[in-house]
């Protein structure tokens, strides 16, 4: 029981996280797509904490929320900032403990930058920011040996044009199953 | 430029089939080139000097492939200092000194005056390309000679007066038989991108692919003998350093070391290749001795150093850190402690890609002056007198490359939504662009002086 509580009280912060982001005007270049993939997220999670009344279903319950969470595997990043979003960190969690459960499994994290900056330092903080959800996973229990880092920089934009939109979609990290 | 047709009736009547064969091919390969890349002009100086170019009397039979005379024209008139005669102005049209009047040019209100002509060697594939250059108000002939070379270099022999033109009146040695090395992404669907290294003239002409991947291809770097180009492959999906001979095509893996292996630069003597790897945790700089492969590690920083370029004595290496939390410029000697490092820029939100100019207290970098403006844009950083010139003014400009006579930089911009190649003489008087007909084009390498 002490889990479902604590399950209640993380998903009302990430709520609270996604409806700060989306009440937010200001600075929005950097957070909009991001709250929208993350509010997304914490939706799915949502429905399935109101629906959790029967101890039975409790599991099944806490697998949908994992296998929720091991679909999202875009992570979006603010301009110039290397640490995931706050709101990514249950979903992280989530895979640092799949890879953890499964020593088998391998991914692979590609960092990648929005094309603003010089392409050698897009490269660098492309790894930085892999980097930190590398380390995020070893410090959740996943094995160094499972996760390959690589940065793609600016390279291979994942939307082209020059717009704050496309550049918050390219800031991104990408876990890729191998 | 004339495409394959013309060349081959102009060939027919004198020369082997193998030679018509492998003029042809040259010529189908310069015109699908010009498709590319092709220069305007975007910003000229306000006093050019005046210069007429006579085009060269073709003494063969037949059409040739290239126009000479037009070839200086576009040369001179790209660098902004000139200005060239319309040749419908002209009251005669001379090819050789005989037939000077300098009366004609005087009136015309000429300072300089270019004459030639284009004989078929006797009993030969080649050609003779003789030039005169005149000083019109001093009534002089400044220089003079004859160029021999086959049909496919005409445009080598063009640059190349172009270079003897511009010595002789500016007094700085010319770079138009000089090259450029860029990158080309298409992207052929979502996921999809195709990478090519390309190689051509300096104004984007005759070029050609010396590596074609669907994984990204980065920093291409020139040997000083350029014979050889340094560059970053994702081809085995991570990113390793190779070098490739230009010439011959063969190519070798430098670096396999873990994470990021990127950004090599050839140190002034060629025995060297300085480069970023994050074998140890973060970006630093290293330099490895080609020779004996030693790997010797130059800074140790947990933050990101990157971009590392050699001054011109080879003793020292600038770089870029982001240490501060900002990237600023720094520079430290080979072989110092990193206590020894020093930074050079203060003054701006970010200054990046910095290189020194020949003078080595002029470096050129990418700048954005504060948090609150955007823009990234090519800027000159005199490290004595703190002065700031700013060279461009569109948004997000990258990769300054100096020519090899420090009068322009080339740099790779957006236009229209696509990367472009734009270059700006070194006082930002002259701007030309390179404009592609597709793909993004970027990352501009500067040869060295190839002749």
């Amino acid at each position: 029981m002490q889990r479902n509580q604590f399950i209640k009280v993380s998903l009302l912060v990430i709520s609270l996280f996604a409806l700060a982001a989306c009440s937010s005007t200001s600075e929005t270049d950097d957070s909009d797509t991001g709250s929208q993939a993350s509010s997304s997220g914490s939706g799915s999670g949502s429905s399935a904490s109101s629906s959790a009344g029967s101890s039975s279903g409790q599991l099944t319950q806490q697998e949908i929320r994992a296998q929720n969470a091991l679909r999202q595997t875009v992570f979006y990043f603010d301009f110039d900032v290397a640490e995931f979003k706050p709101q990514d960190r249950d979903t992280l969690t989530f895979h640092a403990r799949d890879l953890a459960a499964n020593s088998g499994k391998r991914v692979r994290l590609e960092g990648h930058a929005d094309e603003r900056g010089t392409r050698e330092y897009n490269l660098a903080l492309g790894e930085r920011r892999a980097n930190g959800i590398l380390n995020y996973f070893i410090v959740n229990g996943a094995s160094r040996s499972q996760i390959e880092v690589v940065s793609y920089g600016e390279e291979r934009p994942s939307q082209s044009g020059s717009t704050e939109q496309a550049y918050s979609r390219n800031r991104r990290v990408e876990v890729v199953a191998r | 430029m004339i495409p394959c047709k013309p060349i081959i009736g102009g060939c027919k009547s004198c020369v082997s089939g193998r030679s018509l064969l492998l003029s042809c091919l040259f010529s189908l390969f310069a015109v699908s080139v010009q498709a590319e890349l092709s220069i305007q002009i975007t910003q000229g100086i306000d006093n050019p000097i005046p210069i007429a170019v006579v085009p060269f009397d073709w003494e063969g039979s037949g059409v040739l492939s290239e126009d000479i005379g037009q070839i200086v024209i576009n040369d001179l008139e790209q660098v902004g200092e000139f200005r060239t005669l319309s040749r419908t102005n002209m009251l005669s049209m001379p090819s050789e000194e005989r037939e000077v009047f300098y009366r004609d040019w005087r009136i015309l209100a000429q300072d300089y005056l270019l004459v030639g002509k284009i004989n078929r060697s006797q009993g030969s594939q080649l050609v003779q390309v003789q030039y005169e250059l005149f000083d019109i108000n001093r009534e002089l002939k400044l220089a003079g000679e004859v160029l021999t070379g086959s049909v496919a270099q005409l445009r080598d022999i063009g640059h190349e007066i172009s270079n003897v033109v511009f010595e002789q009146v500016t007094g700085v040695r010319g770079a138009f038989t000089s090259q450029i090395l860029y990158i080309v992404s298409d992207q052929l669907d979502a996921d999809t991108f195709n990478f090519r290294l390309e190689k051509a003239d300096y104004d984007g002409a005759r070029s050609q692919t010396l590596l074609e991947t669907r994984q990204p291809i980065m920093s291409p770097s020139w040997s000083p003998d350029g014979q050889d180009v340094a560059y970053v492959s994702f081809e085995t999906t991570l990113p390793r350093i190779y070098i490739q001979n230009i010439s011959t095509g063969l190519r070798r893996q430098i670096t396999n070391y873990p994470n990021i292996n990127s950004s090599p630069v050839w140190s002034p003597d060629g025995s060297k290749l300085a480069m970023v790897l994050s074998k140890d945790g973060s970006p630093d700089i290293y330099v490895q001795d080609l020779i004996s492969n030693q790997l010797m590690r130059i800074t140790d920083h947990p933050a990101i150093d990157t971009e590392p370029s050699w001054s011109a004595d080879g003793n020292s290496i600038v770089f870029m850190s982001d240490r501060t939390g900002q990237p600023q410029i720094y520079q430290i000697p080979i072989g110092a402690s990193s206590f020894n490092v020093e930074r050079l820029t203060y003054d701006c939100f970010q200054c990046m890609k910095a290189k020194f100019l020949p003078d080595g207290v002029n470096l050129v970098h990418v700048r954005r002056e504060t948090r609150q403006n955007p823009n990234y844009q090519i800027a000159i950083f005199n490290i004595d007198t703190l002065r700031v010139i700013t060279l461009t003014d569109t948004s997000l400009d990258e990769s300054p490359s100096v020519a090899p006579n420090g009068s322009m930089i080339m740099y790779a911009t957006k236009f229209n939504g696509r990367g472009v190649l734009d270059a700006v003489s070194i006082d930002g008087r002259v701007k030309f662009r390179l404009p592609s007909s597709q793909g993004d084009v970027r990352e501009p390498a500067w040869s060295p002086f190839l002749n």
